[in-house]
């Protein structure tokens, strides 16, 4: 990835997790730690990867982006309204009456969103649902769909772990968050996933694990999956909470409320510093 | 408009009329695709494959993705009929059709074949007897029990026509046609198969239907007239015709195949209560107790939905009149 590239996806990232944190702490609830861990795969789709146009987000020759663990809405909001799908202000409404932007993403409301998603294990089965519709029409869109280690526990992911390679699409790609913790404890303490990687190859998926803070990483993963012929699943090594030292990997950072939210705004500033600083 | 047909035919297997009636229409539309969870066969036959290997996808034993799969391939354009066994499309798939499905505003086609007791023999298991109790209370959902063919047709072919999620119950029998081939139907509007002074029995689906215009004729013989309506879709369910017939008869018997909780016999309650109507009513249908292993013929009389017993239902609610 060129210099100048890499540069702006930083700066993206950034500015995904100050505009994250800043939402949610102000409206004093919020999922803030799988929001943090999945910024960089945001970034790197919506900064270098997918094809979209604010201006028509429901424009034909998009790709697709399925948010399956639907509770990180605030990090998608937050790089779509960077993008310019709706005004930056508007992320200040979240989780209020009357809101586009709910707690779990939902493509009713909110310009951008391709699919709702919340209880867990179906926005990945619904994401292969889309990337199968386009198949039979012979559209060459890509479908990304992001799951949770934690939703990897719902049975209805391996039905689509399954199905996807026997269906022969490859247009398709899974991205794991693979942050070690759920909401109640840490992931291999409540039934692990065990070699995630090696689980995908065995399905029939192409499979790879990636630094998921790595943006380069990300985009060649991505990039080596596409190059294949068959669907890609990338596990992405995460750290929940990450970008707010203070919360990173410790428990209890699933969702904050209220008085939770003490330091984030230290945790912002340094985050505009780091910004500013590129 | 609605034509009753004058003559006795014996109609085909409703799931029959499902199959061939999605062929017919997938041949007209290239947006039609069939979805399965292995249970295809059991009302295709090898037909739809056959004809159109490309759509249709039969993806094996996952009911969860059976439902949520043909909303993202809704998602695309296309109009997926994804079919199963009525208690897997209900009990099995709730939180996918709720979420997936309605919530989500996709435009699906769930199909449950073989409900209530129409699945006889695969026992208890398999017995669907809530899944109207399940699917009713999700909003924006259009529940259609076509009572035969010629309303199966109409029904498989205003879904396809239509913008949302329909629950289509389709019987895996076929009784006697009631409808014409050219008969119309209207969502929200049931139909009034025998007209009757004394009491009205508000029936669904192909067998318990019968069974109501039989009970009829046993009512007929002890001197009471009945009337007889296939309310045709659950939701929206025909209130005003409800209404209408209570106070025209001034007593009211629901027969379904399905659980008396739940399902028609309480949204006609419901319709009943709210509109101050008061009067008697009697429920027919599978009471508080878990299907069996037994002919449907067999399961009707040890539930108590013969012809005698809504004929008694009748008598009942008759004698309760103020």
């Amino acid at each position: 990835m060129e210099a100048n590239t890499l540069n702006e996806l930083k700066k993206f990232a950034l500015d995904i997790r100050i505009e994250t944190l800043n939402m949610i702490s102000k409206h004093g609830f919020g999922h803030m730690g799988g929001s943090l861990s999945v910024a960089d795969a945001i970034t790197v789709l919506y900064g270098n990867q997918m094809k979209y146009d604010p201006e028509n987000p429901k424009w034909d020759g998009r790709d697709y982006l399925v948010l399956s663990k639907g509770h990180c809405g605030p990090a998608l909001y937050s790089a779509l309204a960077i993008k310019g799908f709706f005004p930056r202000e508007e992320l200040l409404t979240i989780n209020k009456l009357g809101t586009r932007l709910p707690s779990h993403v939902d493509k009713n409301l909110t310009p951008g969103i391709d699919m709702t998603a919340g209880s867990l294990g179906q926005g990945v089965s619904c994401a292969l649902g889309i990337a199968l519709g386009l198949k039979l029409q012979n559209k060459p869109n890509m479908v990304y769909a992001i799951i949770g280690d934690g939703e990897a526990q719902e049975g209805q992911v391996w039905e689509t772990m399954l199905i996807a390679p026997n269906r022969g699409v490859k247009n398709f790609i899974v991205l794991l968050d693979n942050n070690k913790q759920q909401l109640d404890e840490f992931t291999e303490h409540i039934s692990s996933l065990g070699d995630i990687r090696r689980k995908a190859e065995d399905f029939g998926w192409y499979a790879l694990t990636v630094d998921g803070h790595d943006l380069s990483a990300i985009d060649e993963a991505i990039e080596k999956c596409k190059a294949e012929d068959k669907p890609g699943f990338i596990n992405m090594e995460t750290v929940k909470g990450k970008g707010w030292p203070d919360k990173e990997a410790i428990l209890g950072n699933h969702a904050l409320r209220g008085a939770a939210f003490a330091g984030v705004d230290e945790a912002i500033d340094n985050l505009r510093k780091e910004l500013a600083a590129i | 408009m609605v034509k009753l047909i004058n003559e006795k035919i014996k109609d085909i297997e409703l799931t029959k009329a499902y199959s061939e009636q999605l062929i017919a229409l997938a041949k007209e539309n290239a947006m039609i695709v069939d979805l399965e969870a292995d249970v295809g066969n059991c009302i295709f036959g090898p037909e739809f494959q056959k004809v159109f290997p490309e759509r249709y996808l039969d993806l094996g034993i996952c009911e969860q993705s059976l439902s949520s799969i043909s909303a993202g391939i809704s998602a695309t354009g296309m109009i997926p009929f994804c079919h199963t066994f009525a208690a897997f499309a209900s009990r099995r798939m709730c939180d996918q059709n709720y979420i997936s499905c309605a919530y989500a505003k996709n435009n699906v086609k769930i199909v449950g074949s073989g409900p209530g007791i129409s699945s006889g023999e695969n026992g208890g298991t398999h017995h669907a007897n809530e899944d109207i109790a399940l699917m009713r209370p999700i909003t924006d959902i259009t529940i259609i029990e076509p009572a035969d063919s010629v309303a199966m047709r109409w029904a498989v072919k205003k879904a396809a026509a239509t913008f949302g999620v329909f629950y289509i119950r389709a019987e895996r029998y076929g009784q006697e046609r009631l409808y014409e081939d050219d008969s119309g139907f209207e969502i929200g509007k049931a139909n009034v198969l025998r007209e009757g002074n004394d009491v009205t029995i508000i029936a669904e689906g192909n067998l318990m239907i019968k069974a109501s215009l039989d009970a009829a004729d046993i009512l007929t013989a002890k001197g009471v007239s009945a009337c007889v309506i296939d309310i045709f879709t659950i939701k929206p369910i025909d209130e005003e015709m409800i209404i209408q017939y209570a106070k025209e008869t001034g007593a009211i018997v629901t027969v379904e195949n399905h659980s008396i909780t739940g399902g028609l016999g309480s949204a006609v309650a419901e319709v009943l209560c709210e509109s101050f109507c008061g009067v008697p009513m009697k429920r027919i249908g599978i009471p508080n107790r878990f299907g069996e292993v037994a002919q449907p013929e067999e399961l009707q009389k040890v539930m108590h939905m013969t012809p005698e017993d809504i004929a008694e239902a009748a008598m009942s609610g008759i004698a309760g009149k103020k």
